[in-house]
């Protein structure tokens, strides 16, 4: 569990307040392999989510579960075929309060 | 295999979605209205203020029945650094009245309601559904979505793709251009619960009217901006950053947030509220740079996914540029089905001419520049610093010292900023030339 020194609160809680109805298939694909060439980790910084996380062999574990769909790790992505993007599948994953 | 037959089909129940069902509902034509959240707007998120004047020709009437959640009536432009805050602080009764200017929402509850009623006028809303591709023609029109239900194609004699910021169809049709990251923000956003009291005594606001603060600087060297909205019963506190900017940056955006929520000017407002929500999402922020080929053989796209969205500073407008957009697209589409003429040419020609006849196109071009000025290097860390200590030392008294005058503050302060006369210059020359 990571806390950051200025947040009141760890990222964990932070994402448990927002819903997410998990689809049983993974809607954005990363190819870890091919991320050890990668110097820049912009996802790593950028996902607002913090959904990739560097492994200890210079790698990418990634999991889509709790992902708002936004994009951005695809646009900062500088590798080819290393995410591959779609939306999930209808009726599933981030749903924003509606009270 | 079975396949449903409309004459459009709408893609995405956000507010260009369901204005543009609106409008095909409304000319007699069959329309099915796409979600693929399990509601509208439960994927959509914004600041949020909405300028709904152009809702007063879509919808007239609307002003009761809109899910709004306060009248804005205060609107601050704060300049941020880590220690100064100088506001431009304006508030008008006037938009507490009838005539009022803008209003905070939150986007599940208003794209429900707003979707909602393009269905009262006849369109079929389809939720739960994401459309995977175009069904296209022998000789390449589009003639209708693939969806991911099974048997699941949807034909159309006209696709409106209202899909939002990431766009697949329009990437899909070739209209769009590759994705560049220089041409979006990420917004970033925290939803705090307070008592609707707490919230007006906070802000000095009656019951039922709202504050809107947008803010240059605070946002860790990162270049954005910051918001503070207040809803009935939430405040909305966020940062807009540049998404090319946060890559090279070794800063989360929860950590920047964090310290955009901690700065003094900024604090006061939002300290202690429970977080109820966290979310993010795309601002499509280039305008005319990143518009995508409007129209296709039938096809039409609209809203944020024709990068139809203003992000000018004072000015951040998406949903009034979306609704517009949206009912015009709607309009043409119909206009060309009854002209029978859905080619490119038919759509286009009364797309763009019912665009032209508002607001969207003459503003994004008006304001083109506004993005990358606002955005740039000394507009995000030298000016606001430079203001901030013009004001601090205007305003402190320095007795037994004989006060200086504004000149010799504003010089020496020029002069201590680093900043060099002739790109404050040029810079003031783009700034009158872009908001003049």
């Amino acid at each position: 569990m990571t806390v950051s020194p200025l947040s009141a609160m760890a990222f964990e809680d932070r994402m448990a307040t927002t819903e997410f109805r998990v689809s049983g298939t993974p809607h954005i694909v990363v190819e870890g392999d091919s991320c050890r060439g990668c110097t820049t980790r912009a996802c790593v910084i950028a996902c607002p989510a913090g959904l990739f996380v560097p492994t200890f062999d210079g790698g990418i574990l990634f999991n889509y579960e709790q992902c708002f769909e936004c994009g951005t790790c695809y646009l900062v992505c500088n590798t080819a075929g290393a995410i591959s993007w779609s939306y999930p599948e209808g009726g599933s994953g981030v749903v924003f309060r509606r009270t | 295999m079975s396949s449903e037959s409309f004459d459009a089909v709408v893609v995405g129940a956000g507010p260009a979605g369901s204005a543009a069902a609106l409008r095909l509902a409304r000319a007699g034509r069959s329309v099915c209205l796409l979600e693929r959240g399990p509601f509208p707007g439960a994927k959509n998120l914004f600041g949020g203020v909405i300028y709904p004047r152009i809702l007063d020709t879509i919808l007239p009437g609307w002003t009761g029945e809109a899910p709004i959640e306060r009248r804005v009536t205060r609107r601050a432009t704060m300049i941020l650094t880590d220690t100064q805050c100088l506001s431009v602080d304006f508030r008008s009764s006037s938009w507490g009245g009838e005539a009022y200017n803008g209003v905070t929402a939150l986007r599940p509850r208003f794209d429900s309601w707003l979707a909602g009623r393009a269905v009262a006028e006849g369109a079929v809303l389809l939720t739960s559904t994401t459309a995977t591709g175009l069904i296209r023609t022998a000789d390449g029109a589009v003639s209708g979505v693939r969806t991911d239900r099974p048997d699941g194609d949807l034909l159309a004699r006209v696709v409106v793709a209202c899909d939002g910021v990431n766009s697949f169809l329009a990437r899909e049709a070739n209209s769009a251009k590759p994705p560049s990251p220089e041409h979006y923000t990420l917004g970033v956003k925290e939803v705090l619960a307070f008592a609707p009291e707490e919230i007006e005594r906070r802000f000095a606001l009656a019951p039922g009217e709202g504050a809107d603060f947008e803010v240059l600087g605070g946002t860790g060297g990162v270049a954005g901006g910051g918001f503070v909205y207040t809803n009935s019963e939430t405040i909305s506190v966020g940062l807009v950053l540049s998404v090319r900017d946060l890559e090279s940056s070794s800063r989360r955006p929860e950590d920047l947030l964090a310290c955009f929520k901690a700065n003094p000017g900024i604090a006061p407002y939002v300290s202690g509220g429970e977080l109820v929500e966290y979310g993010a999402h795309l601002i499509p922020e280039a305008g005319i740079a990143m518009m995508p080929e409007l129209a296709g053989d039938g096809f039409l796209v609209a809203g944020d996914a024709a990068g139809m969205c203003l992000a000018a500073g004072i000015w951040l407008e998406g949903v009034n540029f979306a609704l517009s957009s949206g009912a015009a697209a709607g309009e043409a589409a119909a206009a060309a089905m009854a002209a029978g003429d859905v080619t490119k040419a038919g759509l286009k020609r009364r797309y763009t001419a019912l665009l032209e006849a508002g607001f969207v196109l003459a503003d994004l071009r008006r304001l083109r520049r506004a993005p990358e000025l606002v955005l740039g290097a000394r507009m995000q860390g030298a000016y606001p610093a430079l203001a901030c200590n013009i004001a601090e030392r205007m305003l402190t008294v320095t007795n037994p010292e004989p006060k200086a005058g504004l000149r010799s503050i504003a010089r020496a302060e020029l002069k201590r900023s680093g900043l060099r006369l002739r790109d404050a210059v040029r810079d003031a020359v783009s700034l009158v030339r872009t908001f003049g």
